[in-house]
């Protein structure tokens, strides 16, 4: 125990870069899943309000708008279509827009009649979009699939960037922190050829190794949680800033805390364990 | 007890460091193994204390036969096998009290018990007086005596001593055997590698000769001048 801890001090500078690569891995790593997590909140959330906004012809009248309805059902992937007239349109635009000078000149006839439409398959939504456009009376459609469509590509290339990011950097603070414990083994080569020449198990002989390697692992990981959290909160107060549209939603770190705390302290246990017991494997079997 | 049955050791393809030894050491005695450079002696010791195994036939040390001992055991074997080498292999950075109490922690002695045995071992070698140094602060002698403790300290049945004198002159050569005598004495089987065969002379014990990875002589008659063989 006393000595595990003793090597780190004897070998400051390569512990000292042990525990920078496994921060600046377990950083990158915690990263790309906050990120990740947050755009698959998003995308979810997109695919909550898969709604498509079916603008009328204002040259229709109210009747003849809402008989527009009729057609739109008829086609196989609207799930269902609601009808808003103009006036309900203005009402729940100046509720949304409340305070808001810019927009207080609006009326109803500046608005469009409009079906809200629910579509029972999303991924159908470009299909359907361009048969809506078909029905004579439709002025306009407003469907996020652009949006969303980006979301889901932004979500694939994360989560592939961050598989390959995570494992590459995984394996670089394994390999540091084997060469660690290596070094510290090769310091007590002596010591450890002796505790085998007079009977001393192979457990007992690896244990301060180990406890080298964990120490290394957890310190990592505890330094790039807390600087993690620092650079989340610093990122979203920044973002707030800049998106007043709240395009983006972000979700509070707190509310990862304990998936975070999860992930750092299991990434630091295996890098810090993992990578001492390959040195030690090696060198206990020579 | 150590016996060797038909004993052979290949390091690799046509390179047989034994071929073919038959030996039997009992509880309690005393025995030399000596033989030219490269006749196999090393290799009858590594094969005692489970560094290597057979090529083929059996090897048993203590109740154990290690042709089919596992990796776990070793480290039970090893502690009723005390062994001493001619390099001392000491920690430098430790006293002498701290480099006999250290075998006997690493093997997960109590504190206790180790307060009581190391100054009972040092006073045996003669070394009492002189816990508190380094081992650079002593002499050849007083090193190997040191080396003696350490192998002793967890009280093996078996010491075993590769060349022990190879690095000291003809006195002190002479007290390190007297001191392994003694503790003979005390029980301790004891089997000493050695090339110095005016010093296996002076001790008129059993003498096992080897030659070539074959053994040439076993006995208490003195027939043991392979020089000229
Ligand atoms: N690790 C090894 N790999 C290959 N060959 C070896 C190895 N160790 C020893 N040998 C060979 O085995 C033979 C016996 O070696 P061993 O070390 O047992 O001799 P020895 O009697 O102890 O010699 P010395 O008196 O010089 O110490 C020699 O021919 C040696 O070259
Ligand atoms: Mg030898």
């Amino acid at each position: 125990m006393k000595e595990g801890i003793r090597g780190i001090f004897l070998h400051g500078f390569m512990s000292f870069a042990a525990v920078c690569v496994t921060v600046a891995c377990l950083l990158i790593v915690g990263s790309f899943s906050i990120l990740t997590y947050n755009v698959n909140i998003m995308v979810e959330d997109l695919n909550k309000t898969n709604e498509i906004l079916v603008y009328i012809d204002t040259a229709l009248s109210d009747a003849e708008a809402k008989s527009v309805g009729t057609q739109i059902n008829r086609i196989e992937n609207v799930q269902n279509a609601v009808f808003v007239s103009r006036e309900e349109a203005l009402e729940k635009f100046v509720a949304d827009h409340q305070g808001d000078d810019a927009f207080s000149g609006v009326e109803a006839s500046d608005l469009r009649h409009r079906f809200v439409v629910t579509l029972a398959d999303n991924e159908l939504m470009e299909q359907t979009v361009a048969t809506l456009e078909g029905i004579s009376g439709v002025a306009n459609i407003n469907a996020a699939f652009e949006l969303a469509e980006g979301f889901t590509t932004l979500q694939k290339m994360l989560q592939i960037a961050s598989l390959a990011v995570i494992t590459i950097l995984l394996v670089v603070s394994l390999l540091i922190i084997s060469n660690t414990v290596k070094l510290s083994m090769y310091d007590r080569r002596d010591e450890i050829a002796i505790m085998k020449m007079v009977g001393a198990t192979n457990g007992f002989i690896r244990l301060p190794f180990v406890v080298e390697g964990f120490t290394l692992g957890m310190l990592g990981a505890a330094m790039a949680f807390f600087l993690e959290w620092l650079l989340y909160n610093g990122l979203i107060a920044r973002l707030e800033v800049v998106d007043s549209l709240k395009l983006f939603s972000f979700v509070p770190f707190t509310e990862l805390l304990w998936p975070m705390i999860a992930t750092f302290v299991a990434t630091g246990l295996f890098v810090g364990v993992v990578g001492s017991w390959t040195s030690i494997r090696k060198f206990m079997d020579v | 007890m150590i016996e060797f049955t038909d004993v052979t050791k290949a390091y690799s393809v046509g390179n047989q460091a034994l071929r073919g030894v038959s030996l039997q050491i009992e509880d309690g005695e005393f025995a030399f193994l000596v033989g030219p450079s490269g006749s196999g002696k090393s290799t009858v010791i590594k094969l005692i204390t489970g560094e290597l195994r057979p090529t083929s036939g059996s090897v048993h040390v203590n109740g154990y036969s290690l042709e089919r001992i596992r990796k776990r055991e070793i480290p039970y074997l090893r502690r009723t096998v005390g062994v001493v080498f001619q390099d001392f292999r000491l920690i430098e950075t430790k006293t002498v009290y701290e480099n006999v109490a250290f075998a006997m922690r690493v093997i997960g002695a109590q504190e206790k018990e180790i307060r009581e045995r190391v100054p009972y071992v040092l006073e045996l070698v003669g070394l009492e007086t002189k816990s508190r140094r380094h081992p650079n602060e002593l002499s050849g002698g007083e090193q190997q005596r040191l080396a003696i403790a350490r192998a002793l300290v967890n009280n093996p049945s078996t010491i075993i001593a590769d060349e022990p004198t190879g690095n000291l002159d003809p006195a002190r050569s002479l007290e390190i055997m007297s001191l392994l005598q003694e503790i003979n004495n005390l029980g301790t089987t004891i089997l000493v590698v050695t090339h110095e065969l005016d010093l296996v002379e002076r001790f008129e014990k059993r003498v096992i000769v080897l030659n070539e990875g074959l053994i040439v002589s076993d006995g208490m008659d003195g027939c043991y001048s392979y020089e000229n063989q």
